[in-house]
């Protein structure tokens, strides 16, 4: 399937880039703006980026939004990756039921995922004497990160060998060796994949947080939001460049090696098959 | 390896932080501030029927923007290189990592009356033209937002289409149109319909978007919600019922959805 | 028995969660209306007393409240106006204050205290005060503003910003219409809501904002908006286009006040933290921070004349007896209110 004119469906493609992206050039050359104005330019300054490593309140709500997407991730992706082991045992009735409940806090809205936990939260702290804070924010994470990770798992579960693990019990390994050595290998990329998903849901998440965090913590979202009932302060244009370049970069680094490796997986490939044609 | 053991702890915590979070949002919505059953909730429903009808209009115009938009993008990017292809995919989730809110105030400043656009258009004499708070704006924010939710699915569809198909098909005699119709657009199906579902419910369910760029001049079911619990007029039996009329809309889609696919849709986004 | 376990061990990672909302020993939650205060003070208050201050801001009294009664929140510390501190009262959501602990509450000038929402001055320390008025750009609005009827004709289309919170928004129409700020009759209320409605339809409004009418103001993405008047001072000091009217209809005199809700923790920190923001140097420097008005006496014989001067801040007392206050109103009221104003959100542009 050729298409008739590649130029023309690259530059409809190169829009929709330019789209996605207009904004955020805006909000990276505006992190060097000299003064406060969000559309007027007036001179090249590194003012903002020194001002944001003396604001507390951003720079707590920064290590709140990381701490709460790593720990929330890295729980949802133990019990995810152990749940998905778990249905894909199950018969296919019992599954499905399980798989649709999984489900829910996907595709359901943010906002009705984030005030049922709220309802929840308000409704046992009063019996049990605890406010909303970091606890219930990451409950929160955790349950909408769980079923990204139930989801990445279960494809490489189906790809399976299902006499797998069968073997190595055969061959004498315990269960947790089985796991360990058998299992978690095959299991590794969608496990790192749901892993990363979740992490990347959880920093950018405003709606869930904002519902359960109540008044003692805030995420970098919910600090931006609050912002935005004044003005965004130029810091958080350099926080977010920050971010959005270390991304950038490490996105590069992983993706060159993994170009670079594969392209020695073919060379070998290649030498092994001329050394067999030998 | 088959033990049914591991998934107990999340069965658990799905129970209390899943279902038992939405049987609450029923009982709320069916009580009153003394806790006594009541249907007073439902009873302003011609009001919020008109939200309904607003809201849900403004998310098809924009699921279906999306959908004209990712469609193309996703097929023609299919055609690309296997380098290309990924790095192209790369930067559709990229901006993800720079928080949505921001991006969002970003457009204010692209869309104000002295905002860059009108700037740049009055450079040729044009306008100003009034942009900002207005519901195209807000359409423009939720297609901005939710775009790479429609990308993704349909993209890795088509991407992982089997190429003979197509060889079969044009084999068989069928042109470029034909086949596209007959074969490859029936087998993206499931990504497009994964795609309307992850750009139709948060559109929707949007307040943050319809603050920001539409100042209090569009007013969403989200905004309507959010107002119920943290907003202006306090009733969170009255926003449950609003949720639960929400979340019926979902469970509906959901339904459709699953008519059409095999019930795991999901995993086609990854 | 391996179930179980795994019960258990799933109850197990649940519940330290909840334990691990840790309380910090010396601090003091604050929750205020943004850009509502110096937030410089909070450093010395720290380095006087050794608690540090929690801070976070609400867009509208109508959200403090909301908030507070979603519950889950603990804040010790909060500044609603008049009014919203009357209805707390009445809901018995704020604690008596121990005055002992709040000496410098002598600094306060009498005709502050014991005012209508708080008649024996037992739950509240005023904090600031101020009126709301019409602030519009000179460059841009070519006939003199004197009425609060001139935000509802079609010359300035597109160009009006409104409170976006119903007391405010609701009164100004009531005021136009020649109705009392605290009117009870839904007939009236209906009736200014329908104006409200009718200006949304016409196009007339640009948006509905509460502090994003300062960069919007600034600028001159709008040329006129309803605000209050301390923070005109502010804007004008950014934007010299800017002028400020009180309109003859009369306006509404508030009164912002440092309350404690029953959700507080921190009770003694809290009237520490009160009794700082009624010294001198404090009231003085947020006074200059947020451009209001003080209820100090001897903090406003230390200010220069210039500030307490400006007859925006410190009106003529006759300009300010044709103001109103907002009183308290009963619970049906305020809920005809909510409806009311979920009728003003839910219009549309008819225009375009």
């Amino acid at each position: 399937m050729k298409a008739k004119s590649p130029v023309l469906s690259r530059i409809f493609n190169a829009l929709v880039f330019v789209f996605l992206y207009l904004p955020i050039v805006v909000l990276i050359i505006f992190s060097f703006n000299d003064s406060k104005s969000r559309t007027v330019w007036s001179g090249f300054s590194l003012h903002w980026y020194t001002e944001l490593f003396h604001d507390e309140e951003i720079l707590s709500a920064f290590s709140t939004t990381l701490t709460v997407s790593l720990l929330a991730s890295l729980i949802a992706t133990v019990l995810g990756t152990a749940a998905a082991i778990g249905f894909f045992s199950m018969r296919r009735r019992p599954r499905q039921l399980l798989m649709t409940v999984n489900n829910i806090p996907m595709t359901n809205a943010d906002i009705i995922t984030g005030v049922s936990l709220m309802l929840l939260f308000v409704f046992t702290g009063n019996i049990l004497g605890f406010s909303l804070g970091f606890g219930t924010l990451l409950v929160a994470h955790i349950t909408f990160n769980i079923p990204y990770v139930v989801l990445a798992v279960m494809p490489k579960l189906r790809q399976l060998d299902p006499n797998l693990g069968e073997a190595a019990l055969d061959l004498g390994a315990t269960p947790w060796q089985a796991f360990w050595k058998v299992l978690m290998p095959e299991l590794r990329p969608g496990i790192f994949n749901g892993m990363l998903i979740a992490f990347t849901l959880s920093i950018d998440d405003f709606v869930i947080s904002y519902f359960t965090a109540g008044s003692e913590v805030s995420t970098l979202a919910m600090q931006i939001y609050a912002m935005t009932r004044k003005r965004i302060s130029p810091e958080v244009n350099a926080l977010s460049t920050i971010l959005f370049v270390t991304v950038l970069v490490l996105l590069i680094i992983v993706n060159l090696r993994e170009v670079r490796q594969q392209n020695l997986k073919d060379r070998q490939n290649r030498a092994l098959k001329r050394d067999a044609a030998r | 390896m088959k033990t049914k053991t591991p998934a107990i702890p999340y069965i658990v915590w799905m129970g209390i932080f899943v279902v038992i979070p939405l049987i609450l949002i029923v009982i709320y919505a069916f009580t009153n501030f003394d806790g006594h059953f009541t249907l007073d909730n439902f009873s302003n429903i011609d009001v919020f029927l008109q939200v309904f009808g607003n809201s849900l209009w403004l998310a098809l115009i924009a699921t279906v923007i999306c959908l004209l938009i990712a469609y193309p993008f996703a097929y023609l990017l299919a055609q690309e290189g296997p380098v290309f292809r990924k790095i192209a995919m790369l930067f559709i989730m990229l901006p993800m990592w720079m928080n949505f809110l921001l991006r969002t105030y970003a457009w204010m400043s692209i869309l104000e009356n002295n905002g860059f656009l009108n700037q740049f258009l009055g450079l040729f004499g044009i306008g100003p033209l009034h942009l900002i708070n207005t519901d195209g704006a807000v359409v423009l924010g939720m297609v901005y937002n939710f775009l790479p939710f429609m990308i993704l699915p349909i993209f890795s569809v088509i991407d992982k289409l089997d190429k003979r198909y197509i060889e079969a098909a044009q084999d068989l005699g069928a042109n470029r149109r034909e086949t596209f119709r007959r074969v490859i657009f029936p087998l993206s199906l499931p990504g497009v319909l994964s795609g309307i579902m992850m750009v139709f419910i948060p559109s929707i369910s949007t307040f943050a978007i319809s603050k920001l760029l539409g100042g209090g001049m569009s007013f969403l079911l989200g905004d309507l919600i959010e107002m119920q619990f943290l907003g202006a007029a306090y009733n969170p039996h009255l926003g449950s019922a609003i949720a639960l009329m929400m979340l019926a809309l979902v469970v509906i889609a959901m339904l459709i959805m699953n008519r059409f696919g095999d019930g795991e849709e999901g995993a086609v986004v990854m | 028995m391996k179930k179980i376990f795994s019960v258990f061990l799933a109850l197990l990672l649940v519940f330290p969660l909840f334990a691990c909302g840790k309380k910090e020993e010396n601090v003091v939650n604050v929750y205020n209306w943004g850009e509502y205060i110096d937030e410089s003070i909070f450093d010395d208050f720290e380095e006087q007393t050794g608690i540090r201050v929690n801070y976070k801001t609400f867009a509208s009294n109508e959200m403090l409240y909301s908030s507070l009664k979603s519950g889950g929140s603990s804040y010790d510390v909060i500044i609603p106006s008049d009014y919203m501190a009357a209805r707390m009262v009445e809901e018995n959501m704020l604690l008596p204050l121990d005055y002992s602990q709040i000496p410098n509450m002598a600094n306060l000038d009498a005709q502050y205290l014991n005012l209508e929402y708080d008649p024996q001055q037992l739950y509240t320390v005023p904090y600031m005060w101020g009126v709301t008025g019409i602030i519009y750009n000179t460059t841009m609005v070519d006939h003199p503003i004197t009425s609060w009827m001139d935000l509802f004709t079609t010359d300035l289309t597109g160009q009006v910003l409104m409170f976006d919170n119903p007391r405010d928004c609701i009164g100004i129409a009531l005021k136009a219409l020649g109705y009392s700020f605290n009117t009870t009759s839904e007939d009236e209320i209906t009736e200014a809501a329908n104006l409200l409605i009718d200006q949304k339809e016409k196009g007339i409004v640009q948006a509905y904002v509460m502090d994003q009418i300062f960069d919007k103001m600034i600028n001159n993405e709008a040329a006129i908006g309803t605000y209050y008047a301390g923070d005109y001072i502010t804007m004008s000091e950014e934007n010299p286009d800017l002028a400020f009217c009180i309109p003859s209809e009369g306006a509404n005199l508030f009164v912002d006040a440092m309350c404690v809700p029953t959700v507080c923790e921190n009770y003694d920190n809290a009237m520490a933290f009160i009794n700082f923001m009624c010294s001198d140097d404090v009231v003085l420097r947020n006074c200059e921070e947020t451009g209001y008005s003080t209820p100090s006496a001897t903090a406003l014989e230390q200010m220069d004349e210039e500030v307490s001067g400006n007859p925006v801040a410190y009106p003529a007392s006759d300009i300010l007896d044709n103001c109103e206050t907002y009183g308290g109103l009963p619970s049906s009221t305020l809920s005809f209110y909510d409806h009311e104003w979920i009728r003003i959100c839910l219009a549309k542009v008819k225009v375009h």
